[in-house]
Formats: C-alpha cells, sequence, structure tokens
C-alpha cells in the first residue's frame, strides 16, 4: 500500500465562483483546473509554460498554468478559457474567431483566446504587429495563425464601431 | 441501371451502416472517417443534408467506433471527401428514395407526387409523414445499389457553399472534449518510461522505490518496455521520474551523421523500383547534362497536444479510445499484439489535437491496454509528455534526390532522371502481420521491429509520390531506392514524398528556365498541356503581380506547383522572401483546384494552413539527433514558425462543379517549399537544395557562389 500524501486546503475563485479544493503541493494549477474542478477548456501541451494551450488569467494577467502551483493560486481570481463567455453565450473576441472560422483542430485556441482577451484589455485598438507580437508565446500547429490575427483585430474593430 | 458504388459503399453497403433517422428529427451519420482538424464531418454532414433534403442542423455525425461505423480503413491520403463523400452523397441519395417509395406504399399516393422538406415528406391531397417516422423502417436490412443517382450539383443549399464548421463553437468556446479530458469512473493513470534513445534496451531496473510512492498502484515492466500506474496522473508523472533515475539502459549508438543524412541515404541498405520510364522516340541530341542533388531531413508531427488514449479490460475483451486515423486498423495491430481476436476489441475515436500523419495516437494506445493489464479492470488512461510527442511519434523520413536533365542546343530538356532515395513512407497499424505500435518490439517477448513500405505507385505510392515531373519530356527514367535500414521511426507525414519532391522537381526546372533565361512561370506554361495546371498557375501570377518588381534589397519572388499524387488537386504557389539576418517568408499566394469545392472555406483553411506549415517545415524543422539520442524533445530544440515569422496568405480556390472533388489537406505542401526556394533563389542569386532554408545555409550558398565563376 502505498503512502498517502498531506493535502493542502486552498481558497479561490475561478469564473467568478469561490471554490475550496485540497491539493497536494506539487499540484500545478492546471492539474487543479483540469482534475479536481472539472474545467478543461485549458489544455496540457508541454508542461514547460512554451506553447500557451494552459493559459488562464490570474487577477487579470495571463499565465502559464501548467508551471504554476495551485497554492499559488490561493486567494485569488482565475479566468479559465470557460470563464471568458458570458452565461454561456460566446463573448466578442469568441465571436469573431468564429467569424473568422479561426481553428481547424482547435486544441490551442482557448489558451489563444484567452491572451487575446488579455490584450485587448489592456490595449483596446492593436495593430496587426502588436496582435502577432502577443500571441507569438502561442503555438498553432495547424497555421490558423492569420485566420486568429484577423479575428482578434475584428473583434477590436467591433468593439470599437460598438461604442459610438 | 445500376452505376458502380463507390468503393467505400461497395465494401459497408447495408445503409443503416451509414444513416439512421432518429425520431426527434435527427439524422445519424456515421463514416469510418474521422476529424482530424481538417473540418471532414462538415463536409460530411453537407453532402448528407443535400441529398436527403433536411437542415445541415438535423444531422448528427457520429463518432467512429469498429463494429458501428462503416470500415474506410485511414482517414490519410486526402482521401476522405472523395471516398467517404461518395459514399455518403450516394447512401443518403439511394435512402431518401426508399423513404419516398415507402410513403407512398402507406400513403397510397404516387412516388412523383411526393416531395421533401427538411424531412417532411408530402404528397398531393394532403398526405403527409416524415422521415422521423417511416425513415429507419425504408431503409432496413437495405443495401446500396447504386440505382438512385445523387443529385447534380446545380441548386445546391449545402454543398460548394462555404458553411461553418459544425465543431468550432464547441472548440472556440472551451467546450469540446478531446480524448486527454475523458474521465471514467475508477480511471487510473499510466506512464511509461520510454528508453532513452531508439535502440537502447533495459539493462538494470530498481522498482521499488517507485512502487513505494504516493498513490502508486503498480510498476510494469516487459522487457524494456516499462510503465507505471497510479491514482493521478501527477503521481505516475512522478513515479516515471523516479523510475528514470533507478534504470541502467544499454544505449547502442545506432544513428546516422545528422548533418550528412544524403550521404546515410545513398551508402545504406536499399530496395530499388522503376517508378516511370518514358521514352518518346523523337529525342533531338543532347548538348550537355546538367545535375542537382536536394535532401530533407527528418520532420516531427509536432502536434500542440501530445498522444494520449484510455484503455479498458473486461475479462479478456478490450475497449480503446483513440485519436487515431484508423480505427479498424489499430484494431487489426491490438489483435495481432494481444493475441485476442479482433471482435472482441472495440475502438471509439475521440478527437484529438491536430493530426497530420501517422503520429503516436496508436502507440500510445497499445501503451494504455499494456498497462491496463496491470490495472484489475480498472480503465487506464496514458497521455505522452512533450518529450515523448517530439522523440517517439514517427518522423516523416529524410530524403535525397539526384536530378538531372539532358539539354539540347537551346537549353530545353529532352531527357530527365530522377533518383529518389528514402525509408519507406508508412508503417501504419493493420496492414502487416506483425503489429507497428512503438512498445511491440520491445517487450521481453518482442515483436519484430518493422521497416517502412511505400504504398502503391498508383494510388499515389510513398516515397516517390510526385517524383514523376508533369512536364512534356520525350525522355523520362525515375527510379526509387527504399532505404532498409531505419534507425529511427519514420513514417506518413502529410503529403509524404511529395513535400521534398515537389521542391527538387520545382527547384531543378526554375535553374533550367533561368540558364535559359526565361521566365519560370513562362516556362512552366510551355511545358504543360492540362488546362486546369495551367490556370492553377496563372491564378498565381496574376494575384501576385508576378514579373512586377519588389522593392528592397534581398527580396524575391518565386513559384511552385503540382497536382498532388499526379492526379489529386492542382495546387500553384508564389511566395515572396525577404533575406536580412533572417529568412523571412512575407507572403505566399496560392490558388488551388480539388474539383468540387463541398466547402470552399473548408478548402481554404487546409490550403492556407498546409501552406503555413510547409513554410515552417522548409525554413526551420529538422528532428536533432546524434549518434545515440534525438535531441530535438522540447519546443527550444525543436522549433516552429510562430505568428510573427507567419508569412500573409492569401488563397484562391477555383471552383469546378462538374469535376469530381479530391482532398485538399496535402496539395499546399510541396509547392509551398519549392515556392520558397525559388524565391530565396531570386532574392541572393544562390541556389539551397538542402532543407530547412536558413540564414546559416544561404550565407554558406552565398560565400560558394561568389567563390565559383559564373
Amino acid at each position: 500500500m502505498s503512502p498517502a500524501e498531506t493535502l493542502e486546503k486552498l481558497a479561490l475563485c475561478v469564473n467568478g465562483r469561490d471554490v475550496e479544493a485540497h491539493a497536494a503541493p506539487s499540484t500545478t494549477l492546471l492539474s487543479l483546473l483540469r482534475d479536481d474542478l472539472g474545467l478543461a477548456a485549458a489544455r496540457f501541451g508541454c508542461g514547460t509554460g512554451q506553447c500557451g494551450a494552459c493559459l488562464v488569467l490570474m487577477d487579470g494577467n495571463p499565465i502559464y498554468s501548467c508551471t504554476l502551483g495551485a497554492s499559488a493560486a490561493a486567494g485569488r481570481r482565475i479566468t479559465t478559457p470557460e470563464g471568458l463567455s458570458v452565461q454561456g453565450a460566446a463573448s466578442p473576441l469568441q465571436r469573431a474567431l468564429l467569424a473568422e472560422q479561426a481553428a481547424q483542430c482547435g486544441y490551442c485556441i482557448p489558451g489563444i483566446a484567452v491572451r487575446a482577451t488579455a490584450l485587448l484589455a489592456a490595449n483596446p485598438d492593436p495593430s496587426e504587429e502588436e496582435v502577432r507580437s502577443a500571441l507569438d508565446a502561442h503555438l498553432c500547429r495547424c497555421g490558423s495563425h492569420n485566420r486568429i490575427v484577423r479575428a482578434v483585430l475584428r473583434a477590436a474593430r467591433e468593439a470599437h464601431e460598438a461604442k459610438r | 441501371m445500376s452505376a458502380k458504388l463507390p468503393a467505400s459503399l461497395a465494401r459497408n453497403p447495408r445503409l443503416s451502416a451509414w444513416l439512421r433517422f432518429r425520431a426527434d428529427g435527427v439524422v445519424e451519420v456515421r463514416s469510418g472517417k474521422v476529424e482530424l482538424g481538417q473540418g471532414i464531418l462538415t463536409a460530411l454532414a453537407q453532402i448528407a443534408a443535400e441529398e436527403l433534403d433536411v437542415a445541415l442542423e438535423r444531422i448528427a455525425m457520429m463518432p467512429a467506433a469498429t463494429g458501428t461505423s462503416p470500415d474506410e480503413g485511414v482517414t490519410s491520403g486526402s482521401l476522405s471527401t472523395q471516398d467517404s463523400g461518395m459514399a455518403v452523397r450516394h447512401a443518403c441519395a439511394e435512402a431518401r428514395a426508399l423513404c419516398l417509395a415507402e410513403a407512398s406504399r402507406r400513403l397510397g399516393v404516387a412516388v412523383d407526387s411526393l416531395a421533401v422538406a427538411d424531412g417532411e415528406i408530402r404528397g398531393a391531397g394532403g398526405a403527409r409523414t416524415s422521415y422521423w417516422a417511416i425513415g429507419d423502417a425504408a431503409i432496413a436490412g437495405r443495401d446500396a445499389t447504386a440505382s438512385v443517382p445523387p443529385k447534380g450539383s446545380a441548386h445546391s443549399r449545402y454543398v460548394g457553399r462555404a458553411i461553418a464548421r459544425i465543431d468550432l463553437a464547441d472548440k472556440v468556446l472551451g467546450h469540446a472534449r478531446y480524448i486527454h479530458d475523458l474521465a471514467l469512473p475508477g480511471m487510473l493513470h499510466g506512464r511509461v518510461l520510454r528508453p532513452p534513445s531508439p535502440a537502447a534496451t533495459l539493462e538494470k531496473l530498481e522498482e521499488d522505490r517507485a512502487r513505494a510512492m504516493p498513490g502508486v498502484v503498480a510498476v510494469v515492466r516487459d522487457g524494456s518496455f516499462v510503465g507505471v500506474l497510479a491514482e493521478s496522473e501527477r503521481q505516475a508523472q512522478a513515479a516515471v521520474e523516479r523510475l528514470r533515475r533507478d534504470a541502467r539502459w544499454n544505449e547502442p549508438a545506432t544513428l546516422p551523421d545528422e548533418a550528412r543524412l544524403g550521404a546515410w541515404l545513398h551508402a545504406a541498405r536499399r530496395e530499388t523500383a522503376l517508378v516511370a520510364e518514358r521514352d518518346s522516340g523523337s529525342s533531338p541530341g543532347a548538348r550537355r547534362t546538367v545535375r542537382a542533388s536536394y535532401t530533407k531531413p527528418f520532420i516531427a508531427h509536432a502536434s500542440i497536444g501530445p498522444s494520449c488514449a484510455v484503455a479498458h479490460w473486461n475479462g479478456t475483451r478490450l475497449r480503446v479510445w483513440s485519436h487515431t486515423q484508423g480505427i479498424y486498423n489499430l484494431r487489426a495491430d491490438l489483435s495481432i499484439a494481444f493475441a485476442v481476436p479482433a471482435e472482441d476489441i472495440v475502438v471509439e475515436h475521440v478527437q484529438g489535437a491536430g493530426c497530420y500523419g501517422h503520429n503516436g495516437a496508436d502507440d500510445v494506445a497499445y501503451d494504455a491496454a499494456l498497462l491496463a493489464r496491470a490495472a484489475d479492470g480498472r480503465p487506464v488512461r496514458v497521455q505522452w509528455s512533450r518529450e515523448d510527442e517530439l522523440s517517439w511519434s514517427p518522423f516523416g523520413p529524410a530524403m535525397a534526390i539526384d536530378l538531372e536533365a539532358e539539354l539540347d542546343d537551346h537549353g530545353e530538356v529532352v531527357a530527365w532522371r530522377g533518383a529518389h532515395w528514402s525509408n519507406g513512407h508508412t508503417m501504419r497499424p493493420g496492414r502487416a502481420k506483425i503489429p507497428t505500435l512503438l512498445a511491440a518490439s520491445q517487450l521481453a517477448d518482442p515483436f519484430e521491429r518493422p521497416v517502412s513500405v511505400n504504398p502503391p505507385f498508383a494510388g499515389g505510392g510513398g516515397a516517390e509520390r510526385n517524383s514523376v515531373p508533369a512536364y512534356d519530356f520525350p525522355r523520362l527514367r525515375v527510379e526509387c531506392h527504399r532505404v532498409l535500414e531505419m534507425p529511427l521511426r519514420a513514417s506518413a507525414l502529410r503529403s509524404l514524398g511529395a513535400f521534398a519532391n515537389v521542391f527538387a522537381i520545382e527547384s531543378f526546372v526554375d535553374d533550367i528556365a533561368r540558364m535559359r533565361h526565361e521566365d519560370p512561370v513562362a516556362w512552366r506554361l510551355r511545358h504543360l498541356s492540362d488546362p486546369r495546371a495551367r490556370a492553377v498557375i496563372e491564378a498565381v501570377a496574376r494575384r501576385s503581380s508576378w514579373g512586377a518588381p519588389l522593392a528592397g534589397e534581398g527580396r524575391g519572388r518565386g513559384i511552385g506547383w503540382a497536382r498532388y499524387k499526379g492526379f489529386g488537386a492542382y495546387c500553384a504557389v508564389v511566395a515572396e522572401v525577404e533575406l536580412t539576418h533572417e529568412v523571412r517568408v512575407t507572403r505566399l499566394v496560392i490558388a488551388a483546384d480539388v474539383g468540387l469545392a463541398v466547402n470552399p472555406d473548408g478548402v481554404a483553411n487546409q490550403i492556407e494552413g498546409g501552406a503555413i506549415q510547409a513554410t515552417s517545415w522548409a525554413l526551420k524543422e529538422a528532428v536533432r539527433f546524434d549518434r545515440t539520442r534525438v535531441t530535438s524533445g522540447a519546443w527550444e530544440s525543436y522549433p516552429i514558425l510562430r505568428f510573427s515569422e507567419v508569412p500573409r496568405t492569401d488563397v484562391e480556390v477555383i471552383q469546378r462543379e462538374h469535376e469530381p472533388s479530391v482532398g485538399a489537406g496535402e496539395a499546399a505542401q510541396g509547392p509551398t517549399a519549392a515556392a520558397i526556394a525559388n524565391a530565396v533563389r531570386e532574392a541572393i542569386g544562390a541556389r539551397i537544395r538542402d532543407l530547412p532554408i536558413t540564414a546559416e545555409r544561404i550565407a554558406a550558398a552565398t560565400l560558394a557562389e561568389e567563390a565559383e565563376p559564373a
């Protein structure tokens, strides 16, 4: 019989909901989200923060959940890709991604949507170069890059038009 | 009248295997082809909705599973729209006719008076019924006969239209469930300790420390195959890291010199096949011969999600959930590997991350099934690490291509010779007497390690795919040398040999045109009589403003084209490059003709994605290794193209409603590499013949060019 692990009790806010979880010290935030909280849209790609598939927001800032210890998220606000949509309805960015049909396999898309949401929050009117540079931390193997860039620019444009 | 049934339908003629009408107004459609991210389920749903006269939303594309889905072999070779699309089209056309016949009988009205609207069947005098009421009874027990011609393409509602992908909303919103997300009750997590090098064998393993770790259920060892089972993935991972430190391996140095792959391929044991030979008999005398050699390294699939599977033994019956490209093929290999009858194995397809060929999907399914034998009836999930994914998924094989042309007084080609050197390009499961699954050759009682073969040239071939130029040359001889030593596992990667062959052929003819001071587009058009080939070339020349000067130092424009496999999709690419301290492809203009494009935006997406991936291969990618180990197991050591490096793309899909549909997924690979190489030649005046085209290679080629008198 193998020994038990000591579990640490954590309280955090995920997608606007307060949750309590028990995690072993070496648990990553990604594992906590996926395996314990059933939020599977942040994905494992590399485990080293090099592909962006696991990206979530912590207090509004993008972080790689595959390298962050779950305990570091205690008391923080976490937004996963599921939390981008509002009551199940696509966010403006997600609508733009669909309008541009900006995915093939879709594995990398939730992480990219998180990054683009953070970008547009900080810079509502980015240039194409700024979008590409912000997305450089994300890998896409299917070659959907240009459609994704168009979608981010479209979301920015539509938000701007909606304000007028 | 009885036309010929499409091959997939002839093999699986029972209509109820392809579709089912549910009482709640849904048509379940089953295909043997699987979604790999290429959008095939959307195209098939469009075809079904069109033939049945129902709204697209009523079509539910069912996940493929052995036993319930038609056996359509492997989802590969850009064949799904043509194979499964034709089968679904004919099956639905026939189902519709059977429903009308049944309605006519039940309602007592003539068939010609009946019409279908969104599944409702209406006839004279207010008679009405529906697919949902009578459909399943109408097709029960019936086999396809090909007696019902499908609709023409005129007035189509779905086919030929850019319809949004049916699966994309779930993927973008993060609701989609991939194989990685499958969680079954009582499921254990497995991990495999992959050897440190391809030929390594396990000498000694200290298992006790790993076995004593938290959550560990079992350590499994069978020869050089080692794995663990634990309650959580993290625990399994920790235990495997412990085992890694507690294992001693014997590691022979079996790998070739990565800097001299061409020399290795030329020297290795081989089997030679004549691919094509022709002599028009009228060839004029040759004045001189020109020669050039090209190489391409091993390339990794490098999917963003690692390979993953779940396996569950219930006594002697096995159930496997997998992102395999061929559910029946995987089942066949599992049946051999475990000596269990195929009927006792079910393989269910669950979507994975992007698939571009024979990757680790089947291998990890076998890993999971091997470990699940020690799980006491609990399901076992295995997910590879990033390093395993980049090091152990089969690679696209390295190639060397030697081309020779005899030229007459005017620099015209009178004879062409090609020699194409490579490992075979496929060792897919389910096709041989031994399983090709990775761990099968690592067991204590191992299966022989398979050597890749080339599929028949009549179906497109493997290493020799697109090795025969489409140009009208009086004499031609092409041979293919299949290398029989396979120190690195090599198998099918998007477009197989076509990527390197088109790169080589289109580079060579570009130089032949240059020697005549002839425009490369004009030279190609002068040697091509096929109007569809000419059309894609003319389209990219027009869209790219071919011939207009490019402002700025170090810039160049180049063209490449091919008809995939010689009988598939036509694709031409014009690349623009800019050379500074690095090589940048700034723009790709692409024209493609896939016959009837069922979903033109889906085709554009595949063509554009293929071209961007091919740009990544051409500029950056090579599997790295020393004489013993693969060393490119991380994204730093195996970089791929990033957002800021991706060229602008402009894709034109030439819609040909009256031509049969052919696949789009692989057509852009070779033409893109060729266009980039030709653009680099234009920009710097030197020719790069070894992929990838890196800044170092450009610097070396420029120096060599300067040293050599013109």
